[in-house]
């Protein structure tokens, strides 16, 4: 199906422009829907605003202009699933019962798993210990109102049912894909959907013209800037994307718009674009060299970072900032941060200190204090809920992405949310919409996180036998779920924990598994060899799995994957699906997240090698303090996750079926 | 066992010893065997293995306790030529304690030329150095090593301009203090940890390391760490060169080295004690220990890892490190036998 170009339309926000026709609100999807609904006269408004639209047609998506209508272009690709794509089916696997709780799994009816999952409490309470992170912002809340969620979600289902063949909002895939000037424009603009990216709204006339002005302007500025971009055009585009919305209306939208189109090209999570056309190559992420781009977010940054003094040449395209100044700076504007909810800027302080690691405490804790904010929120005048709330998540994300940059898992969440959000049926109430959301938030914690990680592991313990010496490396939630099931299974078994400099994850989880009654073996990396010998499984967590089958995970689990291939011990990648992403990386300097380099000179313990305090700032001599590595699919032997087992070619299979669009089957 | 290169340079004393006692009983036959000639000055040296060996077969050996001992019925001589004429002459008026003394002048100062050699070894390769380093390469190195450290510094001597990656090489630590002193002297550093190492090899260019030990076969025993990098360095293809003086060639083959030939530390290095004090008591059922841990000292490379070996004499592949134990070793203390105390 081609998209077509949008042209500029300028209509009263309170007129819906209807760009796609929903299809009726069975399963079945019948192609392409046509991109013209009958109500509609002009195709989408801005062409760039396209943004997240795309596969699922989020309607105007976080626009922050009251008088935007616009239609975002939006591209059509064949949603797999009606508009109404909470009633998808679940197809998960049945759940054999698991000790720890007995999930009884009924494809198609959420109520009986989150009911079981919430009535359960030692699931919350277990899944909060093996997380092992204290998490402040408590699950009950959640749990709490889960169950009324699933009621309400039902209700609201089936309320919106045949809301949804009347309103095309929630689907509004306004005419074409805003294919603007640049091609990859929209598409950039649109996998912004995700995350950081601000979706492109609408605007007047007036402010189409003025915002197409800038935007040509910008991407000549951009183009000429980002020599050493990938694609130019893309980034031009998304240049002037970014100056499109820059120009609407409001300085502060502009300002969030350009800081979290800046921040949704970061490396942080990044979403495949959504793009019509499943070939659209993702645009770039943002990369720290291009002095305009950096320039840009600084000024919308609501997070003063101060750059690196000593920066290490090689990683120049990553953002790298003096770490400890913030958070001081942070906690005092505490009381005066009006954009940014309090829940979600106690995540964000959680996140610079280090309290929250780990890729699924992250993304829970950033879910749930989503959900908070849109509990509290409501909607101001003249404004619909979708595009407000939406302009809002973002300003939340890109706060965060400031604090610490995205991991891949939040991405997807993000993703995830925004598509719901722009899903919602125009018909419904704040509150009943309000409610809707965060049933759908605990429904992705549950389902995604906390359910796949139960299907993770029982698939997994069926690979520890007897006898068996089982190796990890840092601290994964997965992995330390798994060990410990298997222990209660009653297996004879060994661990070795394998550590590495400098965050000493391991020694957390060493703790809490030698206080459950594990024999545990502890070492630091430099060791693996040595233990390597009398070792029989391998088993890591990770950050992402890209779609080339490369593992991102902590560093160092690359250089224990290679050394148990050599010594031929199968390793076992544990990871949930939402964390897989489209993305392919080579090696660990393309994409990375840099730490703090005080962390390198300072071995905590043993003071008579502190030879390097007080160095970093000699000009020769930098530290360098990596976060991710990259370890080749070729050193892993299988690939853990709520699909099942999986080799790690597999892995673009199972992100094309099922994490594309948003389907999240 | 783990201090392998004491044994070395005892073997090479014991070596030094019979070598200059081959060269005596050598100057002896030859000077039996040929007339007034003035090739008695030629000192210990193995060219003239073979003659030793003959002269060897010829007279009995004394044992190296007599050697040093002054031991008058033997025939071998033991004043090495002084070119002179009448050498054999004057050779054969010695009496036996001035034999002695002068063969032990003589071991004193081959035992002298060695404490030499071992002191300034890392000069020498050094000057090497210009010819393996070049512009805007990238090196990575492991740990400290002082022979590493002359042979990077002698490269920026000569104006080479290049990048630097030190792996900081726990629990030691030692990478950080190469890091500072060569910051210092002007080298463009970059501190990294272990972790570290697969993610940041792909950008470089070669690998620099020097070692605690080299074995008969080539391998390497070396910090802990080493084989991870040896590894990745296969993996990316970048050369894994092996800077050693020769005092650290054993000649001894290594059987299960990561046991046989590694020291364990304190685990305190690794598992800081007051913080892990309430675990250290857990018991499985059988009484044992819940949790161990484990600080090895060293690790060994095999020897198809290594690329080069750089060592004073010269650069050499792996499978070439053998044929130096000929050079320097004597067959008959290759196993140094405990005497049985009486």
């Amino acid at each position: 199906m081609d998209p077509r170009r949008a042209s500029r339309t300028v209509s009263d926000p309170k007129i819906r422009q209807v760009g796609f026709f929903a299809p009726p609100p069975d399963r079945s999807f019948s192609g392409p829907p046509d991109p013209i609904s009958t109500s509609t006269p002009n195709p989408a408004a801005a062409t760039t605003t396209a943004a997240a639209a795309n596969t699922s047609s989020p309607p105007p998506i976080s626009d922050l202009s009251p008088s935007g209508n616009s239609l975002s272009p939006v591209m059509i690709p064949p949603p797999r699933h009606s508009s109404d794509t909470t009633h998808r089916p679940v197809p998960f696997p049945p759940v054999s019962p698991l000790r720890r709780d007995t999930l009884s799994l009924t494809v198609g009816s959420y109520n009986n798993n989150n009911n079981n999952i919430i009535s359960s409490s030692p699931t919350a309470s277990f899944y909060d210990e093996s997380k092992g992170i204290t998490v402040k912002v408590s699950p009950t809340p959640a749990a709490s109102s889960f169950p009324g969620g699933g009621f309400d979600l039902t209700a609201v289902k089936a309320s919106s049912v045949p809301a949804s063949g009347l309103t095309t909002v929630s689907v509004v895939k306004t005419l074409p894909p805003g294919f603007t000037e640049k091609v990859g424009g929209s598409v950039e603009m649109q996998n912004d959907l995700p995350a950081n990216s601000k979706p492109l709204k609408e605007r007047t006339s007036k402010a189409e013209r003025r915002a197409l002005q800038e935007a040509q302007r910008a991407a000549k500025a951009a183009a000429k800037a980002e020599g050493s971009k990938l694609s130019a055009t893309t980034s031009g585009a998304v240049a002037s994307a970014n100056a499109k919305p820059t120009k609407a209306t409001k300085p502060s939208s502009q300002k969030n718009d350009s800081a979290t189109v800046a921040s949704s090209e970061k490396k942080g999570g990044d979403r495949p674009p959504e793009k019509d056309r499943k070939k659209d190559a993702p645009h770039p992420r943002m990369q720290y060299d291009d002095k305009s781009r950096v320039e840009k977010a600084k000024r919308r940054a609501v997070v003063k970072q101060t750059e690196a003094r000593n920066r290490v040449e090689l990683f120049r395209h990553l953002p790298q900032y003096e770490h400890g100044t913030q958070l001081p700076d942070l906690e005092s504007k505490f009381f005066q941060l009006d954009p940014v909810h309090p829940v979600v800027y106690k995540v964000g302080l959680q996140y610079i200190s280090g309290d929250i690691s780990g890729g699924n405490a992250r993304c829970i804790a950033m879910l749930q204090a989503f959900q908070e904010a849109i509990k509290d929120y409501s909607t101001p005048d003249e404004k619909t809920l979708t595009r407000d709330l939406t302009a809002k998540i973002n300003s939340y994300v890109s706060f965060l992405n400031e604090c610490r940059p995205l991991s891949i898992s939040m991405g997807n969440a993000i993703r995830f949310l925004k598509n719901r959000i722009a899903k919602l049926p125009l018909t419904l109430s704040e509150s009943e919409a309000k409610a809707f959301l965060q049933s759908d938030i605990e429904q992705f914690i549950s389902e995604k996180i906390i359910l796949a990680d139960k299907v993770i592991v029982k698939h997994a313990v069926t690979k520890i036998r007897d006898g068996d010496v089982l190796l990890t490396h840092g601290s994964s939630s997965a992995v330390e779920m798994i060990l410990l099931h298997a222990h209660e299974l009653g297996k004879q078994f060994r661990v070795v924990i394998v550590d590495s400099r400098p965050k000493l994850e391991g020694q957390l989880l060493l703790r809490r598994l030698v206080g459950k009654g594990l024999s545990c073996t502890y070492a630091n990396i430099n060791a693996v060899s040595y233990i390597m010998h009398e070792v029989t499984r391998v088993f890591l967590g990770a950050s992402s799995v890209l779609s080339n089958g490369t593992v991102y995970s902590r560093v160092g689990t690359a250089c224990v994957a290679m050394v148990a291939h050599e010594f031929r011990v199968p390793v076992l990648v544990c990871c949930e699906a939402y964390k897989f992403h489209e993305r392919v990386q080579l090696d660990s300097i393309c994409s990375n997240e840099l730490g703090d380099p005080d962390a390198i000179s300072k071995v905590p313990g043993r003071e008579d090698i502190n030879y390097l305090d007080g160095c970093t700032n000699s000009e020769n001599l930098q530290l360098l303090n990596l976060i991710y590595d990259a370890t080749p699919s070729d050193y892993v032997s299988m690939i853990v996750t709520d699909y099942g087992m999986v080799p790690p070619t597999s892995v673009p299979v199972i992100v094309r079926e099922y994490c594309r669009d948003q389907v999240w089957i | 066992m783990s201090e392998l290169a004491v044994g070395n340079i005892v073997r090479r004393v014991l070596h030094i010893i019979r070598e200059e006692d081959h060269s005596n009983t050598r100057d002896a036959v030859e000077g039996f065997r040929l007339s007034v000639g003035g090739d008695n000055d030629y000192i210990v040296e193995q060219d003239h293995l073979n003659l030793s060996v003959a002269a060897q077969s010829s007279l009995c050996r004394p044992s190296l306790h007599a050697l040093l001992e002054r031991s008058p019925d033997s025939a071998t001589t033991y004043f090495t030529a002084t070119t002179e004429d009448d050498s054999e002459e004057k050779r054969k008026s010695l009496d036996p304690n001035a034999r002695s003394l002068e063969f032990r002048r003589k071991v004193i100062s081959a035992v002298n030329d060695l404490i030499e050699d071992i002191n300034t070894c890392h000069l020498v390769i050094a000057e090497l150095a210009v010819e393996h380093i070049h512009h805007n390469e990238v090196i990575l190195t492991f740990g400290r090593s002082r022979t590493v450290k002359e042979f990077l510094c002698a490269a920026k001597e000569k104006k080479r301009s290049f990048g630097l990656f030190v792996a900081e090489g726990a629990p030691k630590y030692q990478g950080h203090l190469l890091a500072k002193e060569l910051a210092a002297r002007g080298l463009q550093t970059t501190v990294i940890t272990d972790s570290a190492v697969f993610a940041m090899i792909s950008r470089v260019n070669m690998v620099i390391v020097g070692v605690h030990a080299v074995m008969a076969n080539g391998g390497v025993i070396g910090p802990v760490g080493l084989n991870m990098v040896a590894l990745a360095a296969r993996k990316h293809a970048v050369p894994f060169v092996v800077v050693t003086g020769t005092h650290k060639l054993c000649p001894l083959y290594p059987n299960n080295p990561e046991v046989s030939l590694n020291e364990m530390r304190s685990p305190s290095e690794v598992l800081s004690f007051e913080e892990f004090s309430d675990c250290m008591d857990y018991r499985i059922g059988t009484g044992a220990p819940q949790l161990h841990v484990g600080n090895p000292s060293f690790d060994y490379v095999p020897p198809e890892l290594v690329s080069l070996f750089i060592t004073d004499i010269g650069g050499y592949y792996p499978s070439y490190m053998y044929r130096l134990i000929a050079d320097y070793y004597s067959s008959d203390d290759l196993v140094i036998q405990q005497k049985p105390a009486s």
